[in-house]
């Protein structure tokens, strides 16, 4: 058994026939307990070495060959495969509750598969097409078979498709670069359209304006899913990049460009977030603004930037989970999620607006709760480069949180005479509830992530040096 | 010598059916084109991949053009939507044409001298796609002629990523993406004209 058949094969072969021969009853259960069998596995069986079990001796060998090229994951990746596969199995037993078609739990399987495969191939800058490629199959997805594409869908395909040459072109030109680095005009090419591709794949301002839209159009649920995974596996892909080439770490420009990228997209973000009337446009973004965090992170001259992405990471992918759940319970219930819609709800869905106001609290970085530590870590290594930016930052965060009272506001704002109603099902209230609970745990003892993260380093040990 | 002079016919194929494509508001002529571009886009690529990898992409193309065809065949009921971005009409195509014309011409020598090898016929006519599909993208909403500025735009860009890459890897997931492109594309025109089944759905 080798690892990219059982974390890359087996998952997208399982989404395929989840597709065409289970019922949707069944389809969140099995796509749940393969995403989290697979995270076990990947928490208990190390990668390339040797598990003796009584008389058995079991061994994952690391890599397999694929028409020419290898799909490898080493020792230190099972701590990742860990992260993703658990929060996918987090994303698949919530459509349970969220009421989503079966559609989402096989393509979510085989995306998941997809991204996972651009974090395994050799050489890793291919990983461009296997996002391409994810992309493309979230589609069927965001647009079901009875509604009419919007603007937004067909934004999102284009600027995905717009990424990928310039990632694949830069790719080669990187090595050109590597040959004669003192060349500068070829230098600022590479690094140019090396940019220009990351910033289609992370949305970087201006290119987010499909995220908004898509809030409109898509299932919040979808959308959630799409904003939680891609920039996942964008940031380790990017991560990937700063590890291999040592002029991409070390060039102060390219720093200061990244840096003030993702500044501008916190600040935008948060301020966006803060004046919106749309509580689905507000969860988009406030994922705005965390990638913004991420691509800071990665601008960042420090030697933390991979603990600080993955300690970033994790609760995100945690928040956007409860928050998205939240809004397609209230979705289902409501015409639309605007605060003329769902002004009140707080009475008829308490256990989901608690949810989603929590969760929006988390991205916010609101103390006690699974963002805060994250960010006072960055805020923390930013002040001793930056104070402005570091301001700038903070003023992003006030304006999620400015968001989240907003809603908070909206949501109890009903009559006096309205009884309290619990119109959730034992399910949602279940998932929400462990979701809650996450969030309070993973910001009270953030140190629970220390055996995941111990390893991670490791995987990019150039970075930081 | 006969290999060059086809190359330049080749290109000369490329700017007509990338203008038919533009300029055309029937969508069996802009299909028509588009299969008559990807033979361009076969004999280019041809020239640093070996036969069976070039032949790959044309019958990627020509697969995804008979997606579409069949998906539009059957909307009958589906009316050409009018373009609401001003200027528009076809002179102002023609021109964002030459323009694309202009800036190939320009850069084709230039990027001939900076990556050597390459090969005039194979960079004219990848910027000629490229820019051909960035054109048309910016100046439609049509989801059928969206779907076709994307694979023109991913074809001009094959064409030049194969003079830098042979590897077979690469061309598969190429296919794979252009096929991909043609399918979602197929999948938005249908969207919408099926009748929701269960309320489940919702």
């Amino acid at each position: 058994m080798s690892a990219p058949l059982l974390w890359i094969a087996i998952p997208f072969f399982v989404g395929v026939l989840i597709l065409f021969f289970l019922r949707e009853r069944f389809s969140a259960f099995i796509g749940g307990s393969v995403a989290a069998i697979l995270a076990l596995i990947a928490l208990i069986f190390p990668i390339d070495e040797a598990l003796l079990l009584g008389s058995i001796s079991l061994k994952i060998s690391p890599s397999i060959q694929f028409f020419g090229r290898s799909f490898e994951f080493s020792a230190a990746d099972g701590a990742l495969l860990a992260i993703i596969y658990g929060l996918a199995a987090l994303w698949f037993f919530g459509t349970e509750a969220s009421g989503t078609a079966n559609r989402f739990v096989s393509l979510g399987l085989m995306i998941v598969s997809l991204l996972t495969a651009s974090i395994a191939v050799e050489p890793f800058l291919f990983a461009a097409l296997l996002i391409e490629i994810a992309a493309m199959l979230v589609i069927p997805l965001l647009v079901p078979p009875y509604q009419k594409p919007g603007r937004g869908v067909v934004r999102f395909l284009i600027y995905q498709t717009f990424a990928m040459p310039f990632i694949l072109f830069s790719g080669w030109m990187l090595a050109g670069v590597e040959a004669s680095p003192g060349d500068l005009g070829t230098t600022t090419q590479a690094g140019t359209m090396l940019g220009l591709g990351f910033a289609f794949l992370f949305a970087v301002f201006p290119l987010y304006n499909w995220i908004p839209m898509l809030m409109d159009e898509a299932s919040p649920y979808v959308a959630g899913f799409l904003l939680w995974a891609l920039p996942t596996f964008t940031v380790i892909f990017a991560l990937g990049f700063l590890d291999r080439y040592v002029w991409l770490r070390t060039s102060p420009q390219l720093s200061n460009a990244i840096q003030f990228a993702g500044v501008f997209m916190v600040a935008s973000g948060g301020i966006f977030a803060s004046l919106q009337r749309h509580i689905g446009r507000m969860m988009g973004y406030s994922a705005i603004a965390e990638t913004g965090l991420l691509i800071l992170i990665m601008g960042l001259r420090s030697s933390e930037i991979v603990n600080l992405t993955f300690l970033l990471l994790i609760p995100r992918g945690l928040a956007l989970a409860v928050w998205a759940l939240a809004l397609s319970i209230l979705k289902r219930n409501a015409y639309s999620l605007l605060f003329n819609e769902v002004q009140g709800l707080a009475r008829s869905f308490p256990a989901a607006v608690t949810a989603l106001i929590f969760a929006q609290l988390s991205m916010a970085g609101f103390p006690l709760l699974a963002g805060f530590p994250a960010r006072l870590a960055v805020w923390q290594e930013l002040a001793g480069q930056s104070l402005s930016m570091t301001m700038w930052v903070f003023i992003g965060m006030l304006g999620l949180l400015a968001a989240a009272i907003r809603s908070l506001a909206v949501f109890v704002m009903a009559d006096e005479e309205k009884r309290w109603r619990v119109n959730e099902s034992w399910v949602q209230v279940t998932m929400l509830g462990l979701g809650v609970i996450g969030l309070f745990i993973l910001g009270m003892f953030p140190q629970i992530l220390q055996p995941f993260m111990a390893d991670l380093p490791s995987l990019f040990n150039r970075i930081g040096q | 010598m006969a290999a060059d002079i086809i190359s330049w016919l080749a290109v000369g194929l490329i700017l007509a059916t990338s203008t038919t494509i533009l300029i055309s508001r029937d969508w069996r002529v802009s299909l028509g084109s588009l299969a008559a571009q990807y033979i361009s886009v076969f004999w280019l690529a041809s020239s640093h991949l070996p036969f069976v990898m070039g032949s790959v992409k044309l019958i990627a193309g020509w697969m995804v053009v008979a997606a579409l065809g069949m998906t539009r065949l059957g909307l009958t009921n589906l009316e050409e939507e009018e373009d609401t971005f001003w200027p528009r009409g076809r002179w102002f195509r023609v021109i964002l044409t030459f323009m694309v014309l202009l800036v190939t011409a320009g850069s084709t020598t230039r990027i001939e001298a900076a990556i050597p090898g390459l090969g005039l016929p194979v960079i004219a006519g990848g910027l000629l796609l490229i820019g051909a599909g960035v054109v048309h993208l910016g100046v439609t909403s049509n989801l059928l002629r969206v779907t076709l500025g994307l694979l023109t735009m991913l074809a001009g860009f094959e064409i030049i990523y194969a003079a830098v890459e042979s590897s077979i890897l690469v061309t598969g997931f190429l296919a794979v993406a252009n096929l991909g492109l043609g399918m979602v594309g197929s999948y938005l025109l249908v969207a919408g004209s099926t009748p929701l089944e269960n309320g489940e759905e919702l």
